[in-house]
């Protein structure tokens, strides 16, 4: 139960991210949230929602980078991270009780809720964050993929994609089988030069991401003319006079 | 880390409950160990309150203890799952030894020795999957490396042996062997905690915020926004900072207490004997308990993990 599955799954089912769209709006992170409330893993508990210290369960969270360059310039990365669906799950092999485990049929990390003892080695065995400890029900959670929204048959075909997927307004983040070379997915990654999260810490992640695309240099971009100051230095002394006493 | 108090308990009180026991069955084996009862009924009983309210400690901080017979399970591949089946498989030779050196001493001399052999090995190998649930965690740099195994082994055989050391002075038993193999302990284990430190303050994780957002070859990353204004199950649990305040204080008194003041005082005991070396084998007992919890104290809250660089850490 515990071991990883002896032959890895065919179907690498995981999520495409493209850094260089993600306007870092938390639509994703905030429909994860909706969308699991009700669903597999439910509920995402909150401690002291309304007051003055809120925490909470969360799978998916929104970063934002600075990359300095003095050769290039500066810029921002907005940086969703949610779980990556390890193909070497550290957070699997660890787990005492058998309640994490990896799907045979598809790769997806999942806990089960009725054996997990609460110990929160998984989450310190998880080089990125992805584990998340429930106060309340006194077990780990994590991301599942929406498991319960993806294999749904009461949805229609094409609602059939995580719950962060779906809501991107901006299409940053793309779903389907990396096991395959030939999905959309795989190609996207093998284009744009996809990427791991923290390769050496070996857990051979599924989820990729798409690196921001180099700024345009040169005369390609042309800047707006420069704004002029409204107020005009060149009033009258008494001008001047009547906006210092009206101003005070 | 966060330092949770159940789980320095544990592996202190378990860590020095296995080396008194381990140390009793080699004395008892080699002839060293006195042929008093009482003496050896409260070895036993202390080695086994220590190891057993360690063991109990340890699912205090679980979120169903209800459910922690299912932590046995996994032995093929949780190392968290290995201490536990070794440490109920240890009770086993160890438990029967002991019933043949209290009570029944004249019985098989030979196959006792070998249960004794098993106890002691089966002592040691459950303090190493202690220290392997530690050992075994790639993301964290302080813990990821063979200083904490021998650590845990060492400190183990260390405390074992100055709990000992002042049982058999209690009972007006005291041993040359057992001063000089706890005073050796002491200076081992204080070699070892030194080095360890050098090794943290001297090395860091291969991972780096450029490795763990992938954004290297850009330039040098630092977070702009975390993605929440409050702290987070991650940041309190992983991003426990008041250690690394304080921690050349806390190294200091760790020294102090856990190795450098045992040491000496039993060295007194050994130069002034009798009465004396009652009260000093004592006082080393109490004075170690408080180094010891400190050094494990900062074993967890000095160690840093990667996720930490999704969270500002510049390293890891």
């Amino acid at each position: 139960m515990t071991s990883l599955p002896k032959d890895p799954p065919k179907k690498k089912l995981g999520l495409v991210i493209d850094l260089d769209i993600c306007v870092g709006c938390h639509a994703c992170a905030v429909n994860c949230k909706e969308w699991n409330s009700g669903g597999h893993s439910a509920p995402m508990t909150d401690t002291d929602p309304y007051g003055a210290d809120p925490t909470g369960v969360w799978f998916n969270r929104i970063h934002s980078f600075e990359v300095e360059n003095k050769q290039t310039g500066g810029r921002t990365v907005n940086f969703p991270k949610s779980c990556l669906h390890c193909e070497d799950a550290p957070c699997v092999t660890v787990c005492p009780t058998g309640a994490s485990y990896k799907r045979e049929e598809d790769g997806i990390v999942l806990v089960n809720a009725d054996h997990c003892i609460g110990c929160k080695l998984c989450s310190w065995a998880c080089p990125y964050g992805a584990r998340e400890y429930d106060e309340d029900a006194g077990i780990m959670k994590k991301c599942t993929l929406c498991v319960d929204k993806i294999y749904n048959p009461n949805l229609p075909e094409e609602s059939r994609v995580p719950a962060c997927v779906s809501t991107c307004p901006v299409g940053a983040r793309s779903f389907g089988d990396l096991g395959d070379p030939e999905s959309d997915v795989s190609q996207l990654v093998a284009s744009r030069g996809g990427y791991d999260l923290m390769p050496e810490q070996e857990c051979r992640p599924t989820n990729k991401y798409l690196p921001p695309r180099p700024k345009r240099q040169g005369g390609e971009t042309q800047s707006a003319p420069e704004l002029m100051p409204v107020t005009d230095s060149s009033a009258g002394v008494i001008a001047r006079w009547v906006d210092k006493f009206l101003s005070a | 880390m966060h330092p949770a108090k159940s789980v320095i308990f544990f592996t202190t009180a378990s860590g020095a409950g296995y080396g008194l026991l381990t140390l009793i069955i080699a004395a008892n084996m080699t002839g060293l160990f006195p042929e008093v009862f009482w003496l050896g009924f409260a070895g036993y009983f202390a080695s086994y309150v220590l190891i057993t309210a360690g063991l109990l400690s340890s699912t205090f901080h679980l979120g169903h203890p209800e459910r922690a017979w299912r932590a046995l399970t996994q032995w093929r591949s949780s190392w968290l799952s290995r201490e536990g089946v070794m440490a109920i498989f240890t009770f086993l030779p160890t438990g029967l030894y002991g019933l043949h050196q209290l009570f029944f001493p004249e019985i098989s001399p030979g196959l006792m020795a070998l249960i004794g052999l098993v106890g002691i090995i089966a002592c040691g190998v459950t303090v190493y999957c202690t220290a392997m649930i530690y050992a075994s965690l790639k993301p964290i740099h302080a813990w990821a490396n063979a200083y904490v195994p021998a650590g845990y082994l060492l400190l183990s055989l260390m405390t074992g042996a100055v709990l000992l050391n002042s049982l058999l002075a209690l009972f007006g038993y005291a041993e040359v062997i057992v001063e000089t193999l706890a005073i050796l302990a002491l200076v081992a284990a204080l070699v070892w905690k030194v080095a360890y430190w050098r090794f943290l303050d001297n090395t860091r994780s291969i991972s780096t915020p450029e490795s763990a957002t992938g954004l290297g070859e850009f330039g040098r990353v630092h977070l702009f926004e975390a993605p929440h204004t409050e702290a987070n199950y991650l940041m309190k649990e992983m991003g426990f900072q008041i250690a690394r305040k304080h921690s050349a204080v806390l190294r200091k008194i760790a020294l102090g207490a856990g190795f450098i003041l045992p040491f000496l005082l039993i060295l007194l005991g050994m130069y002034v004997g009798g009465f004396m070396a009652m009260m000093t084998a004592s006082l080393a007992v109490i004075v170690m308990a408080i180094g010891i919890v400190t050094e494990r104290w900062l074993f967890f809250a000095e160690a840093r993990h990667t996720v930490g660089l999704y969270y500002g850490a510049a390293h890891a």
